[in-house]
């Protein structure tokens, strides 16, 4: 069974309906027992990382989503708090990965949020990173955000859109995207079915 | 290796049902909006875009399953609009499943609308409509502080010779609520503006004088528009052929293109215009 923390944020419905589509059985949860049993656990979200880190801390599920031992994939916001610090809002994170969210330098010509399809970075591509096992190279995945987390020793895959960032994070039993697999069509279903088939 | 720009197929929907006949191939049942949603995901479609133009005021009934029922099947982002007029059934569609709503005459009968809705779902999820029409002015119809903006070189008005010392002749683009039957006050490229300032995180422009003309997008205000702001723009109207579309990425800064019947009638299929586009060298997603 898979969890979905359940939290003040948006759009944990998509990754409850991504689910559904490639058939596998999920539940959203905030019950720290249940989130501790479950064979896998996303973490997802759109939101403000302050409101949101404040809503985990009240609830203890903070220190529940640090301690996990089971594969764990953060999605977008969630990947944001799995870092150290966030400039939004000065928020203090879960420090799972050695990296600091940053809002993006306004830039001519540039929009902000960086939002559609853009390709992750071969260049930077682990290839051994089992969520990334089976992709193209250069593979265009769904984008939707303001801040970025920098690049650093846990970056498995870099996009560039203003200045290089972490499009997907890995650390031990801990993986996360800076992007939407669940809103980015056969190349987000196959990112998830990696994660769903981790021993 | 750069962010793509998007091509987006729109839907009318009314009582539950896509208007206008839709022309797929193997499609079963072509009035069905998941049936739809799904074909043009399966295209490559970027994004999908369903207006609801149900006349009812309550639009709960019908549009919030409708919504669900999309989100299950489709792999991809989409907006909805049409009509939504308060925050209540705009959280409503987005706790359906869908990734934005987009509002047009509601923000313009009360703007800060658009920051509510920012406050409440994230800028991210707000698309601010805006049907635009050029209409030609005359020195007695200009407002005083349009004229003083002229002096300063505004580039809010169209002024194809600086020299001449009438507005007599020129043209200003409006903004059109109502399914662009109602003219408004507002001027287009300030009320974008202000969009933006209010919090909206992406602006879908009509031009009404391309709207179906299939002879190419509003080039000139588009470009105009999505240099000043910061925000992506989805150009709308006019599009008929891959070099609409290629000049609208080459010579404007939208981020996106959107069209209605030339997807549906199978005219332009979304494969076929995006294999050109990448021929004319324009960063698409294939």
């Amino acid at each position: 069974m898979i969890a979905i923390v359940k939290y003040n944020a948006g759009n944990i419905g998509s990754v409850t309906n991504a689910l559904n589509r490639l058939g596998i059985k999920n539940k959203v949860t905030d019950d720290p027992e249940e989130l501790k049993a479950a064979d896998k656990v996303i973490f997802p979200g759109v939101g403000e990382a302050g409101t949101a880190m404040n809503y985990l801390r009240e609830r203890g599920l903070d220190e529940v989503i640090k301690n996990l031992k089971q594969p764990v994939l953060g999605i977008c916001l969630g990947m944001q708090l799995m870092c150290n610090h966030s400039e939004e809002g000065d928020t203090e994170c879960l420090g799972i990965f050695n990296t600091t969210v940053k809002k993006f330098p306004t830039t001519a010509g540039m929009k902000v949020p960086h939002m559609g399809w853009n390709s992750l970075n071969t260049e930077v591509v682990n290839q051994q990173s089992t969520i990334l096992q089976g992709l193209q190279p250069a593979a265009d995945v769904y984008y939707v955000h303001s801040f970025y987390a920098e690049v650093c020793e846990n970056t498995v895959a870099a996009c560039d859109y203003i200045l290089p960032f972490s499009s997907v994070l890995q650390k031990d039993n801990f993986y996360a995207t800076q992007f939407h697999p669940e809103k980015s069509a056969s190349i987000g279903e196959e990112i998830l079915k990696n994660f769903i088939s981790l021993p | 290796m750069s962010l793509k720009k998007r091509i987006i197929p729109c839907l009318d929907i009314k009582d539950g049902r896509t208007v206008k006949g839709i022309n797929f191939v193997g499609l079963r049942d072509a009035g069905d909006p998941v049936e739809l949603a799904k074909q043009y995901a399966a295209q490559g479609a970027d994004e999908l875009c369903f207006l609801d133009i149900t006349a009812t005021i309550e639009k709960r009934d019908t549009l919030v399953p409708l919504v669900r029922e999309i989100a299950a099947v489709l792999n991809i982002p989409f907006t909805v609009g049409g009509g939504i007029n308060d925050v209540a059934l705009a959280k409503e569609i987005i706790k359906a499943g869908a990734d934005k709503i987009a509002i047009n005459s509601a923000a313009v009968k009360r703007p800060e609308l658009i920051s509510e809705l920012a406050a409440e779902l994230g800028s991210q999820c707000v698309v601010v409509a805006v049907d635009t029409k050029e209409i030609a002015i005359n020195d007695q119809q200009i407002p005083h502080q349009v004229r003083n903006d002229k002096n300063q070189n505004s580039t809010n008005i169209v002024t194809p010779d600086e020299a001449k010392p009438s507005f007599d002749g020129l043209t200003i683009n409006k903004v059109f609520v109502a399914g662009g039957r109602v003219e408004t006050e507002l001027e287009t490229i300030s009320w974008c503006q202000e969009i933006e300032r209010l919090g909206a995180g992406e602006i879908l422009l009509t031009s009404m004088d391309h709207d179906g003309t299939k002879n190419g997008f509003a080039l000139k205000l588009t470009d105009t528009i999505s240099r000043k702001l910061n925000i992506p723009i989805i150009a709308s109207g006019g599009g008929g052929t891959s070099a609409h579309f290629e000049e609208l990425f080459k010579d404007t800064e939208a981020s996106a293109g959107l069209a209605a019947s030339i997807f549906h009638f199978g005219e332009l299929p979304v494969p076929e215009l995006k294999k050109q586009l990448i021929t004319a060298g324009v960063a698409v997603r294939n």
